[in-house]
């Protein structure tokens, strides 16, 4: 995607807080933040709304694009009462989701407030995310069928 | 003809849903089925509303099942419903589905394929015999499943990656300028129609009939010999580009099946003998369905390799006009509301045509005696 190149880092470390925080489970999002000792107070520059995104997978597996369906997904921005600015995309209806994601996203961005939701939001949101995805993943491995062959010496040349 | 134009029926309409709301809780003496649980365990038929209802939402589309009392045809019509009050932010990067974080993966061709034969949670080899165990109530949670001490790594390569290097299988081909995929959502159907509109108008497509067709097509009406390639479903990230920041970031996960069925093809004067593929790809876990589009998208390429096209799988004015159960339930079921004036109209017609037969009749008696 079109990104400057000397933002490219900055932009690659908000991709990764963002993606973490959309693909949390809502009451996980909620918890963390409720957890906070002093969360900050922020406002709304743009209230939660509940749209659609259109998906689009590829012909064949890796062509060109067709639309498959849409997707549920809330958006909201904040502003904190320090001046920074977050937005949040996450998948779903839940507004408080994407307000608390947004205001996440403005602390990540403020060094001062980042070290306050690095850990006891954004990590902790990662950990759980690739716990299920680790447990899933070993659940997959359980069912790989063990075929008992005489010879095994095929494979693609 | 009389033309009296009739109103009413609204106290009978008002009673007639009170009655069926009444009907859908079923007996108050059993606790009613939360929305929940309609995600949680009625899953797969919450996979095919957000399929067919061409809406990802696991919550909308359990609602939609509770709301219809389980008929299916009934809730997709009220996701695809819902979804007409949303506005559409845009449209995401394609999915890459080789990134998948596979549950499970099956290669019915090649059963070397890197990354093994995962079964995932699957009703392939259970006995369909009826568990009465889960008619007990109060029954103990199941144990959990096992799990390996490996875990399975990702991503798992694909049957068409696998066999990349050596042009057996046909290549997905990426144009450099693609245009922007057709959207059946905004622009009507047309004919002939490209790939991108015939999978976009499967992937919404009714599952009964596309695996009738599927079937039809397995039995010899326009054949395509296919072979299961690969299935696989998992949970993939979307991304979308944001105006705010002009660049992609994921907004979640989808869970996807996908299928890839593999046709011989024994080559033309311009292309060699290789396999060419049809392709299914379905929100949520709806294998049935995968499999079938995938044989009815690789049916429907008949132009690209030269095939005959005769039979019903082929027609693509036929499968894409009657693959959507929504229009298709709406235009049989509407049968059911008010005719009364074309049946008037009917009737006077024939009582003049029949009015007509016998003074025919009795005229020719006459002439003959």
């Amino acid at each position: 995607m079109p990104a400057e190149p000397v933002h490219e880092t900055a932009n690659n470390e908000r991709r990764n807080w963002l993606s973490i925080l959309a693909k949390a489970q809502p009451a996980e999002v909620s918890a963390a933040w409720d957890a906070l000792a002093e969360p900050p107070t922020y406002s709304a520059l743009r209230a939660p709304e509940t749209g659609l995104v259109l998906v689009r997978g590829r012909m064949g597996g890796a062509g060109d694009a067709f639309n498959m369906g849409e997707m549920t997904v809330t958006r909201a921005a904040v502003r904190l009462e320090s001046g920074e600015t977050g937005i949040g995309y996450v998948a779903g209806r839940d507004r408080r989701h994407a307000e608390l994601a947004a205001a996440v996203d403005a602390m990540m961005q403020a060094p001062a407030l980042r070290p306050v939701v690095e850990g006891a939001v954004v990590a902790k949101l990662a950990r759980a995310q690739a716990e299920r995805r680790d447990t899933a993943a070993r659940k997959a491995a359980a069912t790989k069928v063990d075929f008992f062959t005489m010879v095994r010496t095929r494979g693609p040349q | 003809m009389a033309y009296v134009s009739v109103k009413g029926g609204e106290k009978a309409i008002t009673h007639a849903h009170q009655w069926l709301a009444e009907d859908r809780r079923g007996d108050p003496g059993v606790s009613e089925l939360e929305v929940a649980q309609v995600r949680e365990q009625l899953s797969l038929a919450v996979d095919r509303v957000m399929s067919e209802g061409s809406c990802y939402d696991r919550d909308l589309a359990a609602l939609a099942v509770k709301q219809a009392r389980g008929d299916l045809p009934e809730a997709i019509f009220l996701l695809r419903a819902y979804r007409t009050t949303l506005p559409r932010f845009g449209a995401s990067l394609p999915v890459e589905t080789e990134a998948m974080a596979v549950r499970r993966r099956v290669s019915a061709a090649f059963k070397d394929i890197p990354g093994g034969q995962v079964l995932g949670p699957t009703f392939d080899y259970t006995h369909r015999l009826l568990d009465f165990a889960l008619a007990a109530e109060g029954g103990a949670a199941p144990e959990p499943a096992p799990q390996a001490e490996e875990p399975q790594a990702y991503p798992m390569p694909n049957i068409a990656s696998v066999f990349r290097h050596e042009d057996l299988l046909e290549h997905d081909v990426r144009a450099d300028e693609a245009p922007e995929p057709y959207d059946l959502t905004r622009q009507p159907m047309k004919f002939p129609a490209d790939r991108d509109q015939r999978l976009q108008a499967l992937a919404r497509g009714d599952e009964g009939f596309l695996l009738s067709l599927a079937y039809s097509s397995q039995r010899g009406w326009g054949s395509t010999h296919p072979l299961c390639g690969e299935i696989r479903m998992g949970e993939v990230a979307v991304e979308f580009v944001p105006d705010e920041l002009g660049f992609a970031i994921e907004i979640g996960e989808v869970t996807l099946t996908e299928c890839t069925m593999l046709s011989g093809f024994a080559g033309s004067a311009e292309r060699p003998p290789q396999y060419t593929r049809g392709y299914g790809l379905t929100f949520g876990h709806c294998e049935r369905k995968a499999m079938s589009m995938a044989i009815v998208d690789r049916a429907l390429r008949h132009r690209e390799v030269g095939e005959q096209a005769d039979a019903p799988v082929q027609d693509e004015e036929f499968v894409l006009y009657h693959s959507d159960n929504v229009e298709a339930s709406g235009f049989v079921q509407h049968l059911k509301l008010s005719h009364y004036v074309d049946f008037q109209a009917d009737l006077q017609l024939i009582r003049r045509l029949r009015k007509e037969h016998f003074e025919r009749r009795a005229a020719l008696k006459e002439a003959a005696e």
